[in-house]
Protein backbone atom coordinates (compact mmCIF):
# COMPACT_ATOMS: atom_id res chain seq x y z
CA UNK A 1 0.00 0.00 0.00
CA UNK A 2 1.71 3.10 -1.22
CA UNK A 3 0.68 6.46 0.10
CA UNK A 4 1.63 9.69 -1.56
CA UNK A 5 3.54 12.30 0.35
CA UNK A 6 1.08 14.64 1.99
CA UNK A 7 1.01 17.29 4.67
CA UNK A 8 0.54 14.53 7.25
CA UNK A 9 3.83 12.96 6.28
CA UNK A 10 5.41 16.36 6.63
CA UNK A 11 3.96 16.81 10.11
CA UNK A 12 5.28 13.40 11.06
CA UNK A 13 8.77 14.44 10.01
CA UNK A 14 8.41 17.74 11.77
CA UNK A 15 7.35 16.11 15.02
CA UNK A 16 10.37 13.79 14.83
CA UNK A 17 12.55 16.88 15.06
CA UNK A 18 11.71 17.07 18.75
CA UNK A 19 13.33 13.66 19.29
CA UNK A 20 16.42 14.73 17.47
CA UNK A 21 16.53 17.82 19.65
CA UNK A 22 15.85 15.88 22.84
CA UNK A 23 18.56 13.36 22.04
CA UNK A 24 20.98 16.16 21.17
CA UNK A 25 20.20 18.02 24.36
CA UNK A 26 20.70 14.99 26.58
CA UNK A 27 23.89 13.94 24.85
CA UNK A 28 25.17 17.49 25.02
CA UNK A 29 24.38 17.98 28.70
CA UNK A 30 25.66 14.58 29.73
CA UNK A 31 28.64 14.98 27.44
CA UNK A 32 29.39 18.39 28.90
CA UNK A 33 29.43 17.16 32.48
CA UNK A 34 31.50 14.10 31.71
CA UNK A 35 33.58 16.09 29.21
CA UNK A 36 34.56 18.59 31.88
CA UNK A 37 35.83 15.75 34.03
CA UNK A 38 37.71 14.32 31.06
CA UNK A 39 39.24 17.71 30.28
CA UNK A 40 40.31 18.16 33.89
CA UNK A 41 41.70 14.64 33.83
CA UNK A 42 43.67 15.36 30.68
CA UNK A 43 45.25 18.43 32.29
CA UNK A 44 45.63 16.90 35.74
CA UNK A 45 48.96 17.11 37.54
CA UNK A 46 48.50 13.43 38.42
CA UNK A 47 49.92 11.17 35.75
CA UNK A 48 47.65 8.09 36.04
CA UNK A 49 44.60 10.36 35.83
CA UNK A 50 46.05 11.98 32.73
CA UNK A 51 46.73 8.61 31.12
CA UNK A 52 43.25 7.30 31.89
CA UNK A 53 41.60 10.38 30.39
CA UNK A 54 43.85 10.16 27.33
CA UNK A 55 42.93 6.51 26.84
CA UNK A 56 39.23 7.29 27.10
CA UNK A 57 39.48 10.02 24.49
CA UNK A 58 41.51 7.84 22.14
CA UNK A 59 39.04 4.96 22.30
CA UNK A 60 36.04 7.16 21.53
CA UNK A 61 37.75 9.26 18.91
CA UNK A 62 39.35 6.25 17.27
CA UNK A 63 36.22 4.19 16.69
CA UNK A 64 33.12 5.02 14.63
CA UNK A 65 30.19 6.48 16.52
CA UNK A 66 27.96 3.84 14.97
CA UNK A 67 30.07 1.05 16.49
CA UNK A 68 29.83 2.76 19.86
CA UNK A 69 26.05 2.85 19.57
CA UNK A 70 25.99 -0.82 18.56
CA UNK A 71 28.23 -1.78 21.45
CA UNK A 72 26.11 0.08 23.99
CA UNK A 73 22.86 -1.27 22.53
CA UNK A 74 23.87 -4.89 22.03
CA UNK A 75 26.34 -4.88 24.91
CA UNK A 76 23.54 -4.08 27.31
CA UNK A 77 21.62 -7.08 26.02
CA UNK A 78 24.65 -9.32 26.49
CA UNK A 79 24.89 -8.10 30.08
CA UNK A 80 21.23 -8.89 30.52
CA UNK A 81 20.17 -5.28 30.79
CA UNK A 82 17.04 -4.36 28.90
CA UNK A 83 18.13 -1.24 27.09
CA UNK A 84 15.67 0.44 24.77
CA UNK A 85 17.00 2.25 21.69
CA UNK A 86 16.30 5.63 23.29
CA UNK A 87 18.46 4.94 26.34
CA UNK A 88 21.16 3.29 24.25
CA UNK A 89 21.30 6.22 21.86
CA UNK A 90 21.42 8.72 24.70
CA UNK A 91 24.17 6.84 26.54
CA UNK A 92 26.24 6.14 23.43
CA UNK A 93 26.08 9.73 22.24
CA UNK A 94 26.84 11.03 25.73
CA UNK A 95 29.97 8.92 25.98
CA UNK A 96 31.05 9.99 22.53
CA UNK A 97 30.33 13.66 23.18
CA UNK A 98 32.22 13.59 26.46
CA UNK A 99 35.34 12.42 24.68
CA UNK A 100 35.12 15.07 21.97
CA UNK A 101 34.18 17.89 24.34
CA UNK A 102 36.86 16.72 26.75
CA UNK A 103 39.48 17.02 24.05
CA UNK A 104 38.20 20.41 22.86
CA UNK A 105 38.18 21.75 26.38
CA UNK A 106 41.58 20.33 27.21
CA UNK A 107 42.95 22.56 24.50
CA UNK A 108 41.05 25.54 25.90
CA UNK A 109 42.36 24.93 29.42
CA UNK A 110 45.89 24.62 28.12
CA UNK A 111 45.52 27.80 26.08
CA UNK A 112 45.37 29.80 29.30
CA UNK A 113 48.92 31.13 29.65
CA UNK A 114 51.27 29.43 32.11
CA UNK A 115 51.73 32.70 33.91
CA UNK A 116 48.13 32.56 35.07
CA UNK A 117 48.70 29.17 36.72
CA UNK A 118 51.90 30.44 38.25
CA UNK A 119 50.41 33.65 39.58
CA UNK A 120 47.46 31.80 41.09
CA UNK A 121 49.74 29.17 42.63
CA UNK A 122 52.08 31.82 43.99
CA UNK A 123 49.09 33.45 45.69
CA UNK A 124 48.46 30.18 47.47
CA UNK A 125 45.46 28.97 45.49
CA UNK A 126 45.27 25.20 45.36
CA UNK A 127 44.15 23.24 42.33
CA UNK A 128 40.35 23.43 42.84
CA UNK A 129 40.33 27.18 43.50
CA UNK A 130 42.90 27.83 40.85
CA UNK A 131 40.78 26.02 38.28
CA UNK A 132 37.49 27.47 39.38
CA UNK A 133 38.41 31.11 39.81
CA UNK A 134 41.31 31.60 37.43
CA UNK A 135 41.68 29.00 34.69
CA UNK A 136 38.17 27.86 33.80
CA UNK A 137 36.62 31.35 33.51
CA UNK A 138 39.29 32.19 30.96
CA UNK A 139 39.04 28.83 29.21
CA UNK A 140 35.27 29.20 28.81
CA UNK A 141 35.67 32.17 26.50
CA UNK A 142 38.00 30.25 24.25
CA UNK A 143 35.77 27.20 24.46
CA UNK A 144 32.50 28.79 23.43
CA UNK A 145 32.92 28.88 19.62
CA UNK A 146 34.29 25.34 19.18
CA UNK A 147 31.70 24.01 21.63
CA UNK A 148 28.83 25.47 19.63
CA UNK A 149 30.55 24.16 16.52
CA UNK A 150 30.67 20.71 18.08
CA UNK A 151 26.97 20.90 18.93
CA UNK A 152 26.31 21.03 15.18
CA UNK A 153 28.30 17.81 14.73
CA UNK A 154 26.40 16.25 17.58
CA UNK A 155 22.98 17.08 16.13
CA UNK A 156 23.98 15.55 12.82
CA UNK A 157 25.48 12.58 14.68
CA UNK A 158 22.13 11.76 16.30
CA UNK A 159 20.98 10.56 12.87
CA UNK A 160 22.95 7.36 13.49
CA UNK A 161 20.55 6.51 16.29
CA UNK A 162 18.09 5.67 13.49
CA UNK A 163 20.10 2.52 12.82
CA UNK A 164 19.48 1.08 16.28
CA UNK A 165 15.81 1.86 15.83
CA UNK A 166 15.33 5.10 17.70
CA UNK A 167 12.72 7.21 15.93
CA UNK A 168 14.29 10.58 15.50
CA UNK A 169 14.30 12.66 12.32
CA UNK A 170 16.31 10.30 10.10
CA UNK A 171 14.36 7.23 11.19
CA UNK A 172 11.11 9.13 10.63
CA UNK A 173 12.39 9.84 7.11
CA UNK A 174 13.00 6.14 6.55
CA UNK A 175 9.52 5.30 7.78
CA UNK A 176 7.88 7.86 5.51
CA UNK A 177 9.97 6.73 2.59
CA UNK A 178 8.97 3.12 3.12
CA UNK A 179 5.36 4.19 2.83
CA UNK A 180 5.66 6.68 -0.01
CA UNK A 181 8.65 5.51 -2.08
CA UNK A 182 9.63 9.08 -2.74
CA UNK A 183 13.14 8.96 -1.35
CA UNK A 184 14.46 12.06 -3.04
CA UNK A 185 11.63 14.22 -1.81
CA UNK A 186 11.57 12.72 1.67
CA UNK A 187 15.29 12.91 2.33
CA UNK A 188 15.49 16.39 0.85
CA UNK A 189 12.99 17.48 3.44
CA UNK A 190 14.84 15.63 6.19
CA UNK A 191 18.09 17.27 5.15
CA UNK A 192 16.41 20.66 5.04
CA UNK A 193 15.13 20.18 8.57
CA UNK A 194 18.66 19.30 9.79
CA UNK A 195 19.90 22.39 8.01
CA UNK A 196 17.37 24.58 9.75
CA UNK A 197 18.57 23.24 13.09
CA UNK A 198 22.26 23.45 12.39
CA UNK A 199 22.69 26.53 10.28
CA UNK A 200 21.86 29.09 12.98
CA UNK A 201 24.27 27.33 15.32
CA UNK A 202 27.01 27.43 12.70
CA UNK A 203 26.39 31.13 12.28
CA UNK A 204 26.49 31.61 16.02
CA UNK A 205 29.77 29.72 16.28
CA UNK A 206 31.29 31.89 13.58
CA UNK A 207 30.10 35.05 15.28
CA UNK A 208 31.38 33.97 18.67
CA UNK A 209 34.68 33.13 17.12
CA UNK A 210 34.96 36.54 15.50
CA UNK A 211 34.04 38.21 18.76
CA UNK A 212 36.44 36.35 21.02
CA UNK A 213 39.24 36.32 18.52
CA UNK A 214 39.07 40.11 18.51
CA UNK A 215 42.17 41.79 19.92
CA UNK A 216 42.16 42.93 23.53
CA UNK A 217 39.70 41.33 25.88
CA UNK B 1 70.91 50.56 33.28
CA UNK B 2 73.40 53.09 34.50
CA UNK B 3 75.01 53.48 37.85
CA UNK B 4 74.35 57.15 38.35
CA UNK B 5 70.66 57.04 37.91
CA UNK B 6 68.92 60.07 39.37
CA UNK B 7 65.82 58.22 40.48
CA UNK B 8 67.74 56.30 43.09
CA UNK B 9 69.85 58.97 44.77
CA UNK B 10 68.91 58.59 48.40
CA UNK B 11 69.99 55.27 49.81
CA UNK B 12 67.28 53.36 51.61
CA UNK B 13 68.13 52.85 55.28
CA UNK B 14 69.09 49.34 56.27
CA UNK B 15 66.57 47.46 58.31
CA UNK B 16 67.92 43.96 58.50
CA UNK B 17 67.58 41.80 61.56
CA UNK B 18 69.70 38.81 62.50
CA UNK B 19 66.90 36.33 62.04
CA UNK B 20 67.37 34.10 59.03
CA UNK B 21 64.16 33.87 57.03
CA UNK B 22 65.35 31.91 53.98
CA UNK B 23 68.01 29.26 54.09
CA UNK B 24 69.14 27.34 51.01
CA UNK B 25 71.69 24.60 51.51
CA UNK B 26 73.32 22.71 48.68
CA UNK B 27 70.34 23.21 46.39
CA UNK B 28 70.54 21.39 43.07
CA UNK B 29 67.99 21.66 40.32
CA UNK B 30 67.84 19.92 36.98
CA UNK B 31 65.55 20.35 34.01
CA UNK B 32 65.96 16.92 32.42
CA UNK B 33 69.71 16.59 31.86
CA UNK B 34 70.33 20.29 32.21
CA UNK B 35 71.48 21.48 35.60
CA UNK B 36 69.95 24.90 36.27
CA UNK B 37 71.13 25.30 39.88
CA UNK B 38 74.46 23.96 41.08
CA UNK B 39 75.02 23.67 44.82
CA UNK B 40 73.36 26.93 45.74
CA UNK B 41 73.86 28.10 49.31
CA UNK B 42 72.11 31.23 50.44
CA UNK B 43 70.96 32.75 53.67
CA UNK B 44 68.60 35.69 53.66
CA UNK B 45 67.93 37.64 56.82
CA UNK B 46 64.63 39.17 57.74
CA UNK B 47 64.30 42.61 56.19
CA UNK B 48 67.21 42.03 53.85
CA UNK B 49 67.01 43.36 50.29
CA UNK B 50 68.81 41.23 47.76
CA UNK B 51 69.31 41.91 44.09
CA UNK B 52 70.08 38.93 41.88
CA UNK B 53 71.72 39.57 38.55
CA UNK B 54 73.55 37.59 35.92
CA UNK B 55 73.44 36.73 32.25
CA UNK B 56 70.37 35.26 30.58
CA UNK B 57 69.89 31.60 31.40
CA UNK B 58 72.11 31.75 34.49
CA UNK B 59 69.36 30.46 36.78
CA UNK B 60 68.14 33.66 38.44
CA UNK B 61 64.46 32.95 37.88
CA UNK B 62 64.92 29.32 38.82
CA UNK B 63 66.58 30.36 42.07
CA UNK B 64 63.75 32.57 43.26
CA UNK B 65 61.06 30.26 41.89
CA UNK B 66 62.45 27.48 44.08
CA UNK B 67 61.73 29.64 47.12
CA UNK B 68 57.98 29.43 46.56
CA UNK B 69 58.25 26.10 44.78
CA UNK B 70 57.02 27.15 41.39
CA UNK B 71 60.03 24.99 40.59
CA UNK B 72 60.92 22.00 42.70
CA UNK B 73 64.53 21.44 43.61
CA UNK B 74 65.82 17.89 43.56
CA UNK B 75 68.58 18.04 46.14
CA UNK B 76 69.49 20.15 49.10
CA UNK B 77 67.33 21.96 51.63
CA UNK B 78 65.24 25.09 51.43
CA UNK B 79 63.77 26.45 54.64
CA UNK B 80 61.50 29.47 54.43
CA UNK B 81 60.33 31.17 57.60
CA UNK B 82 61.10 28.01 59.52
CA UNK B 83 59.16 25.78 57.13
CA UNK B 84 61.03 23.09 55.27
CA UNK B 85 60.08 22.90 51.60
CA UNK B 86 59.45 19.66 49.79
CA UNK B 87 57.91 18.06 52.86
CA UNK B 88 54.30 17.82 51.80
CA UNK B 89 51.48 19.98 50.53
CA UNK B 90 50.69 21.57 53.89
CA UNK B 91 54.16 23.04 54.05
CA UNK B 92 53.83 24.33 50.53
CA UNK B 93 50.59 26.13 51.36
CA UNK B 94 52.16 27.65 54.45
CA UNK B 95 55.15 28.91 52.52
CA UNK B 96 53.10 30.37 49.70
CA UNK B 97 51.08 32.33 52.22
CA UNK B 98 54.28 33.97 53.43
CA UNK B 99 55.87 34.63 50.05
CA UNK B 100 54.53 37.04 47.45
CA UNK B 101 55.72 37.06 43.87
CA UNK B 102 55.77 39.63 41.09
CA UNK B 103 56.41 38.49 37.53
CA UNK B 104 57.93 40.14 34.52
CA UNK B 105 54.68 39.76 32.57
CA UNK B 106 52.42 40.91 35.48
CA UNK B 107 50.15 37.86 35.17
CA UNK B 108 47.09 39.70 36.38
CA UNK B 109 43.86 37.76 35.93
CA UNK B 110 42.32 39.39 32.84
CA UNK B 111 38.75 38.34 33.56
CA UNK B 112 38.71 40.00 36.98
CA UNK B 113 38.76 43.68 37.86
CA UNK B 114 41.74 45.18 39.63
CA UNK B 115 39.86 44.98 42.92
CA UNK B 116 38.82 41.37 42.31
CA UNK B 117 42.40 40.50 41.42
CA UNK B 118 43.47 41.81 44.81
CA UNK B 119 40.62 40.22 46.75
CA UNK B 120 40.79 36.73 45.28
CA UNK B 121 43.52 35.24 47.43
CA UNK B 122 42.43 36.89 50.70
CA UNK B 123 38.93 35.51 50.08
CA UNK B 124 39.76 32.07 48.80
CA UNK B 125 43.07 31.31 50.47
CA UNK B 126 42.80 33.19 53.75
CA UNK B 127 39.03 32.74 53.96
CA UNK B 128 38.46 36.39 54.80
CA UNK B 129 35.06 38.01 54.83
CA UNK B 130 34.27 40.11 51.78
CA UNK B 131 34.32 43.47 53.54
CA UNK B 132 37.63 42.76 55.15
CA UNK B 133 39.17 41.56 51.89
CA UNK B 134 37.92 44.65 50.13
CA UNK B 135 39.31 46.94 52.80
CA UNK B 136 42.70 45.28 52.52
CA UNK B 137 42.64 45.40 48.74
CA UNK B 138 41.82 49.11 48.79
CA UNK B 139 44.52 49.75 51.37
CA UNK B 140 47.19 48.25 49.13
CA UNK B 141 45.82 49.86 45.98
CA UNK B 142 46.21 53.18 47.81
CA UNK B 143 49.66 52.11 48.76
CA UNK B 144 50.64 51.62 45.10
CA UNK B 145 48.73 54.83 44.34
CA UNK B 146 46.02 53.56 41.99
CA UNK B 147 42.87 53.18 44.10
CA UNK B 148 40.90 54.98 41.40
CA UNK B 149 41.53 52.08 38.98
CA UNK B 150 39.94 49.50 41.26
CA UNK B 151 36.98 48.75 39.01
CA UNK B 152 38.86 48.58 35.74
CA UNK B 153 40.05 45.45 34.06
CA UNK B 154 43.79 44.86 33.77
CA UNK B 155 43.63 45.22 30.00
CA UNK B 156 42.55 48.83 30.43
CA UNK B 157 45.67 49.80 32.37
CA UNK B 158 49.17 50.75 31.29
CA UNK B 159 52.00 48.31 31.91
CA UNK B 160 53.28 50.29 34.86
CA UNK B 161 49.86 50.40 36.43
CA UNK B 162 49.39 46.69 35.87
CA UNK B 163 52.65 45.91 37.57
CA UNK B 164 51.70 48.08 40.53
CA UNK B 165 48.41 46.19 40.77
CA UNK B 166 50.40 42.96 40.71
CA UNK B 167 52.48 44.24 43.62
CA UNK B 168 49.33 45.25 45.50
CA UNK B 169 47.77 41.86 44.80
CA UNK B 170 50.76 40.10 46.32
CA UNK B 171 50.81 42.44 49.33
CA UNK B 172 47.15 41.71 50.09
CA UNK B 173 48.27 38.32 51.39
CA UNK B 174 50.46 40.16 53.86
CA UNK B 175 53.60 38.24 52.89
CA UNK B 176 56.83 38.31 54.88
CA UNK B 177 58.92 37.94 51.76
CA UNK B 178 58.50 39.39 48.27
CA UNK B 179 60.08 37.88 45.18
CA UNK B 180 60.45 39.99 42.05
CA UNK B 181 61.41 38.42 38.73
CA UNK B 182 62.50 41.22 36.41
CA UNK B 183 59.49 43.36 37.33
CA UNK B 184 60.46 46.22 35.04
CA UNK B 185 61.83 44.35 32.04
CA UNK B 186 58.55 44.29 30.14
CA UNK B 187 57.80 47.96 30.74
CA UNK B 188 58.23 50.95 28.50
CA UNK B 189 61.09 53.08 29.84
CA UNK B 190 58.82 55.85 31.08
CA UNK B 191 56.98 53.42 33.33
CA UNK B 192 59.99 51.84 34.97
CA UNK B 193 60.28 54.57 37.57
CA UNK B 194 56.78 54.23 38.99
CA UNK B 195 57.32 50.55 39.60
CA UNK B 196 60.79 51.01 41.07
CA UNK B 197 59.45 53.74 43.34
CA UNK B 198 56.82 51.33 44.61
CA UNK B 199 59.52 48.75 45.27
CA UNK B 200 61.68 51.30 47.03
CA UNK B 201 58.84 52.26 49.31
CA UNK B 202 58.34 48.58 50.14
CA UNK B 203 62.01 48.33 50.97
CA UNK B 204 61.72 51.35 53.25
CA UNK B 205 59.03 49.53 55.18
CA UNK B 206 61.39 46.71 55.93
CA UNK B 207 60.06 44.05 53.55
CA UNK B 208 62.37 41.13 52.87
CA UNK B 209 62.93 41.30 49.12
CA UNK B 210 64.66 39.21 46.50
CA UNK B 211 64.72 41.02 43.19
CA UNK B 212 66.00 39.68 39.93
CA UNK B 213 66.70 42.87 38.05
CA UNK B 214 69.18 44.59 35.84
CA UNK B 215 68.28 48.00 37.25
CA UNK B 216 71.67 48.68 38.71
CA UNK B 217 70.61 52.05 40.09
CA UNK B 218 68.00 50.24 42.15
CA UNK B 219 70.58 47.70 43.26
CA UNK B 220 72.95 50.45 44.36
CA UNK B 221 70.49 52.40 46.43
CA UNK B 222 68.24 49.66 47.80
CA UNK B 223 70.11 46.38 47.99
CA UNK B 224 71.88 45.18 51.07
CA UNK B 225 73.53 42.54 48.95
CA UNK B 226 73.98 41.85 45.26
CA UNK B 227 74.20 38.27 44.10
CA UNK B 228 75.76 37.46 40.77
CA UNK B 229 74.84 34.19 39.12
CA UNK B 230 76.34 32.48 36.13
CA UNK B 231 75.65 28.99 34.73
CA UNK B 232 73.54 27.96 37.69
CA UNK B 233 76.02 29.03 40.35
CA UNK B 234 76.24 31.93 42.73
CA UNK B 235 79.57 33.26 41.54
CA UNK B 236 79.89 36.28 43.76
CA UNK B 237 77.93 38.17 46.38
CA UNK B 238 78.72 41.40 48.08
CA UNK B 239 77.42 44.78 49.19
CA UNK B 240 76.49 46.90 46.19
CA UNK B 241 79.39 49.28 46.86
CA UNK B 242 81.94 46.48 46.77
CA UNK B 243 80.17 44.58 44.02
CA UNK B 244 80.20 47.44 41.55
CA UNK B 245 83.47 49.10 42.42
CA UNK B 246 85.49 46.04 43.21
CA UNK B 247 84.15 42.91 41.49
CA UNK B 248 86.32 39.90 42.26
CA UNK B 249 85.63 37.30 39.60
CA UNK B 250 86.36 37.67 35.93
CA UNK B 251 82.84 36.60 35.05
CA UNK B 252 81.41 39.41 37.17
CA UNK B 253 83.71 41.95 35.58
CA UNK B 254 82.71 40.81 32.12
CA UNK B 255 79.03 40.95 33.01
CA UNK B 256 79.29 44.41 34.53
CA UNK B 257 81.23 45.75 31.59
CA UNK B 258 78.54 44.47 29.26
CA UNK B 259 75.58 45.72 31.22
CA UNK B 260 77.06 49.14 32.00
CA UNK B 261 78.10 49.79 28.44
CA UNK B 262 74.47 49.67 27.33
N1 LIG C 1 60.86 24.60 32.49
C1 LIG C 1 62.10 24.47 31.99
N2 LIG C 1 62.44 23.40 31.26
C2 LIG C 1 63.69 23.25 30.77
N3 LIG C 1 64.67 24.14 30.95
C3 LIG C 1 64.41 25.23 31.66
C4 LIG C 1 63.11 25.46 32.21
N4 LIG C 1 63.13 26.64 32.88
C5 LIG C 1 64.38 27.11 32.74
N5 LIG C 1 65.16 26.27 32.01
C6 LIG C 1 66.56 26.46 31.69
O1 LIG C 1 67.26 26.69 32.88
C7 LIG C 1 68.23 27.71 32.72
C8 LIG C 1 68.00 28.80 33.72
O2 LIG C 1 66.78 29.42 33.46
P1 LIG C 1 66.29 30.69 34.23
O3 LIG C 1 64.97 31.03 33.69
O4 LIG C 1 66.41 30.46 35.69
O5 LIG C 1 67.37 31.76 33.78
P2 LIG C 1 67.42 33.30 34.07
O6 LIG C 1 68.72 33.57 34.71
O7 LIG C 1 66.20 33.72 34.79
O8 LIG C 1 67.45 33.92 32.60
P3 LIG C 1 66.71 35.19 32.00
O9 LIG C 1 67.57 36.38 32.33
O10 LIG C 1 66.70 34.92 30.53
O11 LIG C 1 65.35 35.26 32.60
C9 LIG C 1 68.08 28.19 31.27
O12 LIG C 1 69.11 27.61 30.52
C10 LIG C 1 66.75 27.69 30.84
O13 LIG C 1 66.77 27.38 29.48
MG1 LIG D 1 64.50 34.85 34.26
Amino acid sequence: MIRSFSINEFYFLLSAVQWTLALSAIAFLGGAIAGLLIALGRTSPIKPVRLAATGYIQVFQGTPLLMQLFLVFFGATVLGIDMNPWAAAALGLTLNASAFLGEIWRGCIQSVPRGQWEAASALGLRYPGLMRYVILPQAVKVALPPTVGYLVQLIKGTSLAAIIGFTELTRAGQIVNNATFQPFLVFSIVAALYFVLCWPLSLLAARLEARYAAPGR
Amino acid sequence: MTLNDDRTEAPVPRSMSDEIIIRMEGVQKWFGDFQALKDVNLEVRKGERIVVCGPSGSGKSTLIRCINQLEQHQQGRIVVNGIELGAGARHLDAVRREVGMVFQSFNLFPHLTVLQNCMLAPLKVRGMAKDEAKAIAMKYLQRVRIPEQADKFPGQLSGGQQQRVAIARALCMNPKIMLFDEPTSALDPEMVKEVLDTMISLAQDGMTMLCVTHEMGFAKSVADRVIFMDRGEIVEQNTPEEFFSNPRSERTKLFLSQILSH
